[in-house]
């Protein structure tokens, strides 16, 4: 009998060189789920991301998807499993020598034998998904950034993965871009059967659509919980993220050296 | 100051060591997955037009002009001999055997391994090299392979065109403003002209070429840091290292072909 839980991660770290990145991260996401994975930019998000999809290994702990460990996985399995997760990019990544649809029947040309006319149904009906059938002979340079994230969307869902993760998908919308997106990662979850990790720092759209949320900080995971426990939580962190404060545990200034020393003043106190 | 010196030095050598190692693990690699470029041989196609037919106008227009240069210059020092009717000799031979894959190469390196180098690079710093990793689809297979085998049969067909562009503009320079004897021009040509030790040696040369400034520009665009000031220096190194790279393997390709002929 399957898990219950999609991906389980346990006691990973990772650094980039000698520097930590994340120093212990618990985490799994439920099939069917929409995870949201918060922080701060530079806090590892999109690193746990690149762990579950077997891009980097982790120094220590496991990475488990589909019960399988992504870090074990040669090349053949790493590929095998990633036929059934979908990625979509901070912006986009779309090819931009193909068309939208070009792009979205590329993993269906590169991984089925499906004759064209099949392709042809199938990337319209994952467009009208996203909305933009009407797009297709467009070139991706034609598409604004909604658009294109809309696009990689459904490139993303082309091969009915079981697992999409969304890489800061609503960085740089307009308003309406922005309930577009969170409305489609919430409705291709609920209607295809998905499990959603969204890794962001758009606290209000997200927690709009999410099951469950993790924060991350300082390489750990430093809170958890459902939408509506992550709005009443009183923990610093928590509070200073999802209200937007300047400071708080996540501090304004970069460290440095007390500020009347760097202006020469002489026995000043840190900034 | 001396410390820090050889710690640079170190440095640099460790680097520089790190990444020779880097690169030809990168060429192997190309050279291992390189099935998908022959199987699925479209591919292949497709990058031979951007690499080698949108690089038609500059290597045609440069053949023309360089072999009718060498028809001013070789009558002019032929004509001090009274030999002047060799012209057509001089300049076939020239081209065939030298400044045809040459100049082809140094025009290609920085036509189209510039143009590989930064499709490459900002495919890599857009995030389409990671997006199609991620689809299950190697890009050493799907993206670079194609290019690479591309250009290396590109380069010695540009190589050939360069030189009948060179020798058509000897002959106009040479026999139709000058007034070189015609039937001399190319039946000294013709019996100069050796078909496999210049002919031949002469694309084995460009395609010798071709592989060395298609691997050095691809593997500069997949090495490049994913900036805008990554991609722009990657291009730079293509252009400078490939051209040093066709000059250096023209000399021994050079000493190896021709040493033993008169």
């Amino acid at each position: 009998m399957q898990s219950d839980n999609l991906v389980e991660i346990a006691g990973v770290a990772f650094g980039y060189g000698a520097r930590p990145v994340l120093k212990g991260i618990n985490l799994t996401a439920r099939r069917g789920q929409v995870v949201a994975i918060m922080g701060s930019s530079g806090c590892g998000k999109t690193t746990l991301l690149r762990l579950i999809g077997g891009q980097i290994k982790p120094g220590q702990g496991t990475v488990r998807v589909a019960g399988e460990s992504v870090a074990e996985l040669d090349q053949n399995g790493l590929y095998r499993l990633r036929r059934k997760m979908g990625m979509l990019f901070q912006f986009g990544a779309l090819f931009t020598d193909m068309s939208v649809f070009d792009n979205v029947a590329f993993q269906l040309r590169e991984h089925t034998d499906l004759p064209e006319d099949a392709i042809r149904d199938l990337v319209l009906m994952k467009l009208n998904a996203v909305g933009l059938r009407g797009a297709a002979q467009l070139m991706p340079a034609e598409l604004s950034g909604g658009m294109a994230r809309r696009v990689a969307l459904a490139r993303a869902i082309a091969l009915d993965p079981m697992l999409v993760m969304y890489d800061e998908p609503f960085a740089g919308l307009d308003p309406i871009s922005l309930g577009v997106t969170g409305n489609l990662i919430r409705r291709l979850t609920d209607t295809l059967g998905l499990t959603s990790l969204v890794v962001t720092h758009d606290v209000q759209e997200s927690l709009k659509i999410v099951d469950y949320v993790y924060f991350v900080s300082d390489g750990v995971i430093v809170a958890e919980g459902t939408a509506d426990e992550i709005r009443a939580s009183d923990l610093p962190y928590v509070h200073q993220f999802v209200h937007g404060e300047a400071d708080g545990p996540v501090p304004f200034h970069y460290p440095a050296r007390a500020y009347a020393d760097d202006l020469g003043l002489g026995g000043g106190r840190n900034a | 100051m001396l410390k820090r010196a050889l710690e640079n030095l170190g440095n640099r050598t460790i680097q520089g060591v790190w990444r020779m190692g880097f690169a030809t693990r990168f060429f192997f690699a190309v050279l291992m997955h390189s099935g998908t470029a022959f199987r699925r041989f479209g591919l292949t196609i497709r990058e031979m037009y951007f690499t080698g037919v949108l690089s038609l106008i500059i290597i045609l227009v440069s053949g023309l002009f360089v072999g009718m240069v060498l028809g001013l210059q070789g009558y002019e020092t032929l004509q001090t001999y009274g030999s002047e009717e060799a012209l057509g000799v001089l300049v076939a031979l020239s081209l065939v055997r030298e400044l045809g894959p040459v100049v082809a190469a140094l025009l290609f390196a920085s036509r189209a391994g510039s143009a590989i180098t930064a499709e490459i690079g900002l495919m890599k710093a857009t995030e389409q090299l990671s997006a199609m990793e991620m689809m299950a689809v190697d890009p050493i297979a799907r993206v670079v392979a194609p290019r690479f085998w591309a250009g290396v049969i590109s380069m010695p067909l540009l190589a050939a065109l360069f030189s009948a562009m060179g020798v058509l503009g000897g002959y106009l320079v040479g026999v139709q403003l000058i007034g070189v004897d015609e039937g001399s021009f190319w039946a000294q040509m013709q019996s100069a002209v050796d078909f496999e030790q210049d002919i031949l040696n002469g694309v084995l040369k460009s395609a010798v070429f071709g592989v060395a400034i298609t691997a050095i520009a691809l593997f500069e665009g997949y090495d490049a840091p994913p900036t805008a000031e990554g991609v722009s220096g990657a291009t730079t190194r293509t252009v400078v290292t490939s051209s040093l790279a066709v000059l250096a393997l023209d000399f021994v390709l050079t000493a190896f072909m021709f040493r033993g002929l008169n």
